[in-house]
């Protein structure tokens, strides 16, 4: 007995349904057990009141998002000089012409100490050093130093992931270029980027979701973002709701994020390949 | 053959790879409208004369030049030269991220300057005579490896080359594939493009090449037309290697 195109194509969709329920399901269980064993905890009663107060809830919110909008402001520029500055350093590093060599060991040194120096103390340095040098040209407000001090240390471990991606572009690529008649730079800039940017995408945005939350750290320097009013509210009504609400608000703009950025990945590959296997 | 002028004159073209010598003094001479084939087993150092051919690699000693102009002096800019070669490779490298149409203007655009409207119109024309039409919004990925490759030669011819050099262009090429590729030779052979080929298809080579140099070790240890060299090769090395592959492909 053959069979058709037809069954198959039914048994494939009959397949897949029965996947969607079943993943549906267990999600389901998990996420219920996870709420029962906190709602039947012996500590429920507290913690309802000390984390999911309604009551509480109510009141901060709109202070909290009036004050997301720093930690967004902040964010989006910060991304946007971490992609603009990583990206360089990874080209200068990458680029082996001798005129250079000065530039190449300054931006080594700079990507090997920012990694290696903890984020809050560069915070400290550069939030309270910088205006202690008096110079005029020099910013003194505290988000905008908090922000600096964010976008060097994140431009580091950034321009090691476009280093990555730009090495792991096979050679061939750029001898094609080359061979075409292009120069290095738009060699660079024309084939081979393009390539290592779509490859280190899953990366570079696992550094701007935690880049997205490390913005809270800002607040140390004396801002208030939305952490540090909820820490505020926290702590003159003794209840932690606020931190709940706040972690909510992250989710709410995170999740989308990721999803999109995944999203898009899918529909490169595809776009890409027609053997797509993911 | 003689009086037409030579596009490509090499002079003791030496190569090292570290301590290693792979190209070891080679003189060779290509003139206008005729088509050179290399010959030689892998490792001959084939690929590598044309990638010093078109300065991909720096030689170590002696000099290319192209139409007379020596262009292997020390401080030469690679970046000119290499716009009037064309380099096809064995593995067609063509931009995965990009779509035909994209992979076959980019360097007339970038390098030739060329207006981007113009470039399309002209991709647009090549890639239909080498039957590829309705492909320019394809990607790469998607095409077989013949059509790969006809769109690699549609990329070199885009910046209408001085000389075309086609590195084994067929020997990544399913067998029932290698036919369209070397119909495209065959015919810008036709139009009198200059051409050096290295390849391992023989009877390709014996009935579109006007000279076959048969590589080995680094030196060309023979040369001269395909009847003589296919039919009564003098050198024992170039014996061997015929009898070799002959044999192995059981022709």
């Amino acid at each position: 007995m053959t069979t058709t195109r037809a069954q198959r194509q039914q048994a494939r969709r009959r397949q897949a349904r029965r996947s969607v329920a079943i993943s549906a399901a267990s999600t389901a269980i998990v996420v219920a057990g996870i709420a029962t064993a906190i709602v039947l905890s012996p500590g429920w009663r507290t913690i309802r009141e000390f984390f999911f107060s309604w009551h509480y809830f109510k009141q901060v919110l709109p202070s909290l998002i009036d004050a997301f909008w720093l930690d967004v402001r902040l964010f989006l520029i910060v991304e946007a000089i971490v992609l603009a500055l990583g990206l360089a350093i990874a080209l200068v590093r990458t680029l082996r012409s001798p005129v250079l060599f000065p530039l190449r060991l300054a931006c080594t040194l700079f990507v090997d100490v920012m990694r290696g120096v903890p984020l809050l103390i560069l915070l400290y340095l550069i939030g309270f050093g910088v205006p202690l040098l008096g110079f005029k040209f020099l910013p003194t407000n505290e988000a905008i130093l908090g922000g600096a001090a964010l976008a060097m240390c994140y431009s580091a471990y950034v321009s090691e992931v476009f280093r990555a991606g730009i090495e792991s572009i096979h050679p061939s690529q750029g001898a094609a270029a080359l061979a075409l008649g292009l120069t290095r730079g738009q060699a660079l800039r024309d084939v081979v980027v393009p390539q290592a940017v779509r490859r280190v995408a899953p990366p570079l945005l696992n550094d701007f979701i935690s880049l997205t939350k490390d913005v809270a750290l800002v607040s140390i320097l004396g801002p208030q973002e939305m952490v540090r009013v909820a820490q505020i509210f926290a702590d003159y009504h003794f209840n932690y709701t606020p931190f709940v609400a706040a972690a909510a608000i992250y989710l709410v703009v995170t999740l989308p994020l990721i999803r999109i950025v995944d999203l898009q990945r899918r529909r490169a590959l595809r776009r890409q390949s027609t053997l797509a296997f993911m | 053959m003689s009086g037409r002028s030579p596009v490509l004159e090499l002079r003791g073209v030496t190569k090292y790879y570290g301590e290693r010598q792979v190209l070891a003094g080679i003189d060779l001479t290509v003139e206008e409208g005729s088509a050179v084939a290399l010959i030689g087993s892998s490792g001959s150092g084939k690929s590598t004369l044309l990638r010093c051919i078109d300065l991909l690699e720096e030689i170590d000693d002696g000099d290319i030049y192209l139409d007379g102009n020596p262009i292997t002096d020390p401080g030469t800019d690679p970046v000119p030269i290499r716009r009037h070669l064309g380099l096809v490779f064995q593995a067609y490298n063509l931009f995965p991220h990009k779509s035909v149409i994209e992979n076959v203007v980019l360097g007339a655009v970038r390098a030739q300057k060329m207006r981007h409207g113009d470039a399309l119109e002209a991709g647009h024309a090549l890639l239909e005579r080498f039957g590829l039409a309705g492909r320019e919004r394809d990607y790469p990925d998607g095409l077989s490896g013949g059509q790969q490759q006809r769109v690699a030669i549609v990329r070199a011819l885009m910046t209408k080359p001085r000389a075309l050099l086609l590195d084994e262009v067929t020997s990544a090429l399913d067998p029932e594939l290698v036919g369209e590729v070397l119909g495209i030779i065959g015919e810008l052979k036709g139009d009198g493009m200059t051409m050096l080929i290295a390849t391992h298809e023989m009877g390709f080579a014996r009935e579109f090449a006007d000279e076959v140099c048969h590589l080995d070790d680094g030196r060309i240890v023979e040369r001269g037309a395909p009847e003589k060299i296919f039919s009564d090769p003098e050198h024992p090395s170039t014996r061997r290697f015929l009898a070799r592959l002959i044999g192995g492909v059981g022709v």
